[in-house]
């Protein structure tokens, strides 16, 4: 427990630029675990490897991030990955919603796939090179899980009347929780008065247009009104999905610390 | 591999062998092509004092084979006689499917795997989801079939078996067939 108290206090004095990093990658990291869960699940074969590249595409963007958080404090993408608690996680609560049908997959992969492209799209002009080098090379690989998204929800919503249903019902669910994507975040305004990260809050206009017209293309209506707005995942306060998801990811690891193959 | 008409160093002369090496291995998961086809060896520098840093740049950021060609390369290197000092990833800029040469294209091609379409300016289908109203008229570069040749091609599944390919079917004989993404 030692070591875990001492990892808690190293992530809490991270540079605010490493822990920006870190609160993107986890969402990465924790977004690409949902997908690699549907491995051997898949409604058909292309939809598994699908699913499964767009994990790789997200697992790839996370242990860039989480080496980039970690590397001027001397932590390493593994131990930023299988040795932090719950608390000290900081991705949306979006990316932690346990799985549901497809439905719900596709129109997260929506939600959070356009909201991915707006990110890097304003990370790509950062005044770090390092980090808008990254960002020009992740957004490619979003824009294809996007075009992805956007094909199965136009043909589910548009589809039969209970794949229509289930869109709906995933969009009930899901809509709240991307309140917290763009919400007022003290550390990345401060980065972005100095040009390093792109506000939240100007993400959220061209993302929701985007959002807005595929939806209502795939006969799904407006964005729902919400009366509340879930968030505290950028502060450490999550669902207890996330914490039964770290426990199954990190199993292998506090089995055997160290252990490299 | 000393080239051109000029004298070349001992050190510049190791330094290209070195390169060489890199540039000849396999790609790990389409061993059909070499790093050096795939445009995916960014530099290699050093080699006088047998000691080298070898830049190489991913295809796409979680793609496995990255670890593999790093260790390909320090051994190819090691066994040749040099001291791998470090094997470091290059971002930008970021790896395309423009960077594939032709020799390579000729070699995917026999393998069964069509090469990239060439991209034309004006499409922004990447950016939207959807072919662009505003931008010119894409030209519309078919994917050739490994097969029989046609152009008559079909897109199957943008994600295919390495985060560089896609799946597509061909009109005119019927096979579905692997094609790296452009």
């Amino acid at each position: 427990m030692t070591t875990g108290r001492a990892l808690t206090a190293l992530t809490r004095t991270l540079k605010p630029l490493d822990a920006y990093a870190l609160a993107v990658g986890d969402d990465a990291l924790i977004a690409s675990h949902r997908l690699s869960e549907w491995l051997t699940r898949a409604p058909d074969l292309e939809e598994e490897v699908a699913l499964a590249n767009i994990a790789l595409d997200q697992l790839g963007q996370a242990r860039f991030l989480l080496g980039y958080a970690g590397r001027s404090s001397g932590l390493s993408e593994d131990e930023l990955a299988y040795r932090r608690s719950d608390r000290e996680y900081r991705n949306c609560l979006l990316a932690e919603l346990p799985n549901g049908d497809f439905a719900h997959t596709v129109l997260r992969l929506l939600l959070f796939s356009a909201y991915q492209r707006q990110l890097y799209a304003g990370l790509g002009e950062s005044a770090d090179d390092e980090l808008a080098a990254f960002a020009k090379k992740a957004s490619v690989e979003v824009d294809y899980h996007y075009e992805y998204a956007v094909s199965w929800t136009l043909r589910l919503g548009d589809g039969t009347e209970e794949s229509h249903d289930r869109m709906a019902a995933a969009l009930e669910e899901l809509w709240p929780y991307t309140a917290e994507l763009f919400a007022d975040d003290p550390l990345a305004s401060g980065l972005s008065a100095d040009g390093l990260v792109p506000e939240p809050e100007r993400l959220h206009g061209p993302w929701m247009e985007q959002v807005t017209s595929v939806l209502a293309e795939a006969t799904l209506g407006a964005a729902p009104s919400v009366n509340r707005r879930p968030g505290g995942g950028r502060a450490g306060l999550h669902t207890e999905a996330l914490s039964y998801l770290l426990a199954e990811m990190q199993s292998v690891h506090r089995a055997h610390p160290g252990a490299t193959w | 591999m000393v080239t051109g008409t000029a004298v070349h160093t001992d050190a510049e002369a190791r330094e290209s062998e070195a390169r060489e090496i890199v540039r000849a291995l396999p790609d790990p998961e389409m061993p059909w092509v070499t790093l050096g086809d795939l445009g995916v060896v960014r530099a290699v520098h050093g080699g006088a004092t047998g000691s080298v840093r070898v830049e190489l740049t991913p295809t796409y950021l979680g793609c496995p084979a990255i670890e593999a060609m790093r260790s390909d390369a320090e051994k190819a290197l090691a066994a040749a006689g040099y001291r791998v000092e470090s094997v470091d990833l290059r971002l930008d800029p970021p790896w395309t499917p423009a960077a594939i040469s032709e020799e390579g294209r000729r070699k995917l091609e026999e393998a069964g795997i069509a090469p990239p379409a060439h991209v034309t300016a004006g499409s922004d289908i990447r950016a939207t989801g959807r072919p662009s109203q505003h931008s010119p008229t894409p030209v519309g570069l078919g994917v050739r079939c490994p097969h029989c040749g046609s152009i008559e091609t079909a897109l199957l599944s943008r994600f295919g078996a390495s985060p560089c390919q896609e799946l597509r079917r061909c009109s005119a004989c019927a096979e579905p067939f692997p094609a790296v993404r452009s």
